[in-house]
């Protein structure tokens, strides 16, 4: 096994396992701990990014979700009072609704990835981590679906506004 | 150096690299024990003090004496704090710093060495995203303090660092536009033609909005709010002490370093001066070291401007620090982009 064989392994072992300790940690119910936790995944996802030779994608999924937006998490998380969720009991209906719910995005996933079969007719990656061929194909190729996801952010953007407006005029 | 020519490439690659990691290391923490000192007698000087000076000769042992004392002093848990945030926190205050020294090209080459540890084709982004962690240790921090002063420092910290974060990250994208790269020697490169072919020269604008968030990215004076003395009482830093308190004050000077590091590298051509022939690549042992003077020399020049401007200006008020980032920095930063975009697509 090659290092770099070793460190997906390593990788994909710390984001499953932050992953579920996000949702599911045994020690503690903080969700400060769960937050920081996502934190941890993240950056191992990012790890992932390095190893696949997205250096782009990895700086950005640290830079934004890590630095940014996680930390707004922990911000809102440490602002409001939640000794309430700490000893929250899990609801059965809630149990089984997310159980049922993960089930069948994993069996769409599963479903997708054996009809693209992996490692078959695998086509050297285009974008080989550089910054300027995924600006290229952003703004041409995927124009489109990139400004609707803009026009999206934008929405919620508004949305927040408004929310926050006491008096509407 | 027989037996170092017998090695493969992948061997000497790795042991070059462990020596400049090594290297680099000792260099950064050198700098921040005597930042230190440089902080104390400057500040002295502009209030009429003498400052320390009784510690070896000027008082250049001070650092050696202070860092015993951090080591020796009680180390004291209060009592309702979160354990394990608190001993989280002051441990990763000085890993951002560390990890951008990695991307951050301190000089040319020394033999056939590049002198940089990562020539990463995204060292910039690999710089923000490692600079927008830097704000955890502050946050977990005043977490794990759990009482109020540190508390609110955390919250003002978390909410000023993301902020300046989007005026740093707007600011330097014209510097990229010009320079077509995301790579900080192809920055480097580009600066090589004339003392007017600096970045500082081309992109003022830029320039200026990057220093201002610097400062607060650093949580430096005049953006110090998260350690406000007067109004916190230190801030997100009150609970602790002896080498953990110690460790948040090093993370400060670090991050100061490094920032300052970023400001050479993208605007003051990096380790390139444009006289005699200093702006090319090193192929004598005496011109490699030259550089990394060089380097050095502006970082310091830099460093000792943080310090002048924390004995000089007063703290903002957290609703104009509020307003400086969000309704000044990020529309010229938005602007200075648009301008240099035009100002390029007109040219070609």
């Amino acid at each position: 096994m090659s290092l770099p064989d070793i460190l997906f392994y390593v990788f994909a072992a710390l984001t499953l396992l932050c992953g579920v300790l996000v949702i599911a940690n045994p020690f503690s119910r903080n969700p400060v701990t769960s937050a920081m936790f996502l934190v941890l995944t993240i950056i191992s996802m990012a790890g992932l990014f390095v190893l696949l030779h997205a250096f782009f994608l990895a700086a950005v999924q640290i830079l934004v979700y890590a630095g940014a937006v996680m930390v707004l998490f922990l911000f809102v998380i440490m602002l409001l009072d939640l000794k309430d969720e700490e000893r929250r009991r899990i609801k059965k209906f809630s149990l089984i609704g997310g159980l049922v719910s993960v089930g069948s995005i994993v069996t769409i996933f599963v479903k997708s990835i054996l009809a693209a079969q992996p490692g078959a007719n695998l086509s050297a990656p285009m974008l080989e981590g550089e910054t300027a061929a995924l600006g290229k194909l952003l703004f041409t190729q995927y124009l489109l679906p990139f400004e609707v996801v803009s026009v999206l952010l934008l929405v919620a953007m508004v949305g927040v506004i408004l929310l926050s407006k006491k008096d509407l005029k | 150096m027989d037996w170092l020519n017998n090695l493969s490439a992948t061997q000497q690659f790795a042991i070059f690299t462990a020596v400049k990691i090594l290297a680099a290391f000792a260099i950064l923490m050198t700098m921040v024990a005597y930042i230190v000192l440089v902080e104390r007698r400057v500040c002295a000087f502009m209030q009429d003090r003498l400052g320390p000076n009784r510690v070896g000769p000027f008082g250049l042992l001070q650092p050696v004496a202070d860092g015993v004392k951090s080591f020796f002093k009680e180390e004291f848990t209060p009592a309702h704090v979160r354990k394990i945030y608190f001993i989280l926190a002051p441990a990763i205050a000085l890993m951002p710093a560390i990890l951008n020294l990695a991307v951050i090209p301190f000089g040319s080459q020394i033999g056939r060495q590049p002198m940089v540890l990562a020539n990463l084709n995204v060292g910039i982004l690999y710089t923000f995203g490692i600079v927008s962690l830097g704000v955890y240790s502050i946050v977990l921090a005043g977490y794990a303090a759990n009482s109020k002063y540190p508390f609110l420092g955390g919250i003002r910290s978390s909410a000023q660092m993301i902020s300046y974060e989007i005026s740093m990250g707007m600011s330097v994208i014209p510097v990229f536009l010009l320079v077509g790269s995301l790579n900080l020697n192809d920055v480097i490169g580009y600066q090589t033609h004339g003392l007017f072919s600096w970045l500082v020269f081309k992109q003022p604008l830029a320039f200026a909005i990057f220093l201002g968030a610097a400062f607060a990215e650093t949580n430096r004076t005049p953006f110090d709010l998260p350690e406000a003395e007067q109004e916190l009482a230190g801030g997100y830093n009150i609970e602790y002490s002896s080498i953990k308190f110690a460790l948040f004050f090093m993370g400060e000077y670090a991050n100061m370093i490094l920032a300052s590091a970023m400001m050479v590298t993208l605007f003051f051509g990096g380790w390139t001066l444009p006289w005699f022939g200093l702006d090319q690549t090193a192929t004598t042992l005496l011109g490699g070291i030259a550089h990394i003077a060089i380097f050095l020399a502006k970082v310091f020049l830099f460093l000792l401007g943080f310090i002048w401007v924390r004995w000089m200006w007063p703290r903002f008020r957290y609703d104009q620090l509020m307003d400086l980032g969000w309704r000044r920095f990020l529309p010229l930063a938005l602007a200075n982009i648009v301008v240099t975009a035009v100002i390029l697509w007109l040219r070609s």
